[in-house]
């Protein structure tokens, strides 16, 4: 790892502020993405500034009809919180499968969100459930967000400060995990709003990382059941391939995981 | 460079060193405390798990800055004097290590997984629990085995208390 300097700022006005003053700084919320990649000297930021412990960034909320997670909350957090087991168990469960208990007790939803690993997990749900991102400068749409592989919407020193996911009426994620890293293979969120529209999102497979699937989406809108999807074929156009699976293989774990995650939302 | 002050094993540390520092090379390098293991560096094995504030975390990923102010535990810090910690104890009577490489980060996520599940621990559950330990020797049913017999001996020792 390259020299760096450490910041432990305590509000987010401060964490901006120190971030116009690096030369090419970056934010460190869990670290589980950002140190790895330092210590491989694939990132070399002059000022590495601590978003964990700003207590603004961290908590969660449940209210009627919207679950609030503060950026710095870890996976571990939400996987354990009563109140988001009951509101949207399959956001809760999502969090229980993300890598293994060490990396959920320091990995953070936004650090998750804003690295948009194309194998990463937040993603499907953020996507599927049609969250809204909150920034120190706005409020994005999930559909505005993900911009491709390790790309958002987020400009250069914008922080995350909250995703707020909508209650839905349904929702279940299968995941296929990559049996060494527990990354996503394949994984599929799926929901049902409580005005009826569904939402399916994937991660995993595509080459410009998670993405909406409309021919499962129409399948479920007409017949929300795994069956509906016996008839479905997903095209592999796009897809990734490489050592772990081919681009049909994932292209039919997408519908498998469907099929699954339909089961487990009920 | 940077003063970081933490607490390791119930002492208060102070340390002069570069904020590109890892807690593991703190602890290993500076306060010679090599109980906790490098095993990969690339976060997946386990081999360097601590506790800071009471969770299992894998030390070659935090930098010392975000240990700064905490309480951090390690392998060095569990046993009372000569008595082993019961999963210290329950490791040697299941033959839970061999080469005894991974054995330091194993244990300290295993204390945290007894912690966390208390009487409801399950060999799936410790199985499931145990993914972010890698253990190049065992084959990993003897320090399954070993959990489950400390957590039974933990709740015994904690229902002394
Ligand atoms: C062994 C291992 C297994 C893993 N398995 C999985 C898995 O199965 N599924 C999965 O989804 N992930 C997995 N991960 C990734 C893990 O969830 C990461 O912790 C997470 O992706 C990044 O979160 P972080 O808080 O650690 O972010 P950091 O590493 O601190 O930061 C990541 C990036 O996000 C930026 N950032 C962080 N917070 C903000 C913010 N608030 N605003 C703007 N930018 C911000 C940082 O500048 C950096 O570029 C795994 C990681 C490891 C080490
Ligand atoms: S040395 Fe830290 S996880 Fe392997
Ligand atoms: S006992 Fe040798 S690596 Fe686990």
């Amino acid at each position: 790892m390259y020299a760096t300097t450490y910041h432990r700022p305590s509000s987010v006005d401060e964490a901006a502020a120190l971030f116009t003053k690096g030369s090419e700084a970056k934010y460190l919320a869990g670290g589980h993405t950002l140190i790895p990649v330092m210590k491989q000297r694939l990132a070399s930021p002059s000022d590495v500034i601590d978003l964990g412990k700003i207590k603004d960034l961290i908590g969660l909320e449940v209210s009627a009809d919207t679950v609030t997670i503060k950026t710095a909350t870890t996976h571990h957090d939400v996987a354990a919180s009563g109140p988001v087991q009951r509101a949207i168990p399959a956001l809760a469960h999502l969090a229980s499968m993300i890598g293994d208990p060490a990396v959920r007790y320091r990995g953070t939803i936004g650090g998750s969100i804003a690295n948009n690993d194309p194998a990463a997990d937040y993603p499907a749900a953020v996507l599927a459930l049609g969250a809204t991102i909150r920034t120190n400068k706005r409020s994005i749409a999930a559909d505005d967000f993900f911009k491709g592989l390790f790309s958002t919407a987020l400009a250069d020193g914008e922080i995350i400060t909250q995703v707020a996911f909508p209650i839905p009426a349904k929702a279940g994620y299968s995941k296929f995990p990559h049996p060494a890293s527990r990354f996503a293979l394949t994984g599929v969120f799926v929901v049902k709003t409580k005005s009826g529209d569904v939402r399916v999102a994937a991660t995993g497979a595509s080459q410009n990382g998670v993405m909406r699937i409309a021919a499962i989406e129409a399948a479920l809108k007409a017949n929300w059941s795994p069956g509906a999807l016996d008839s479905v074929t997903i095209p592999d156009k796009g897809l990734m391939s490489d050592i772990h699976g081919s681009s049909d293989y994932r292209a039919n774990l997408i519908k498998v995981m469907a099929q699954r995650a339909v089961a487990a939302a009920g | 460079m940077s003063t970081v002050k933490l607490t390791v094993n119930g002492k208060a540390v102070s340390a002069d060193v570069e904020d590109r520092t890892l807690l593991v090379n703190l602890l290993r390098d500076h306060l010679n405390l090599t109980g906790t293991h490098v095993g990969c560096d690339t976060s997946q094995c386990g081999a360097c798990v601590v506790h800071i504030d009471g969770r299992a975390v894998k030390s070659c990923t935090v930098l010392v800055g975000q240990a700064d102010g905490s309480n951090v535990t390690t392998i060095e810090g569990i046993s009372k004097g000569d008595e082993l910690h019961p999963m210290q104890a329950a490791f040697r009577d299941n033959h839970g290590l061999q080469c005894g490489y991974c054995t330091p980060g194993m244990i300290m996520s295993a204390i945290d997984i007894v912690n966390r599940y208390g009487g409801k621990l399950d060999e799936d559950t410790v199985r499931h629990e145990l993914e972010g330990n890698i253990c190049r020797c065992t084959g990993y049913h003897n320090i399954v085995k070993s959990v489950l017999d400390a957590a039974g001996r933990m709740r015994v020792s904690q229902a002394a208390e």
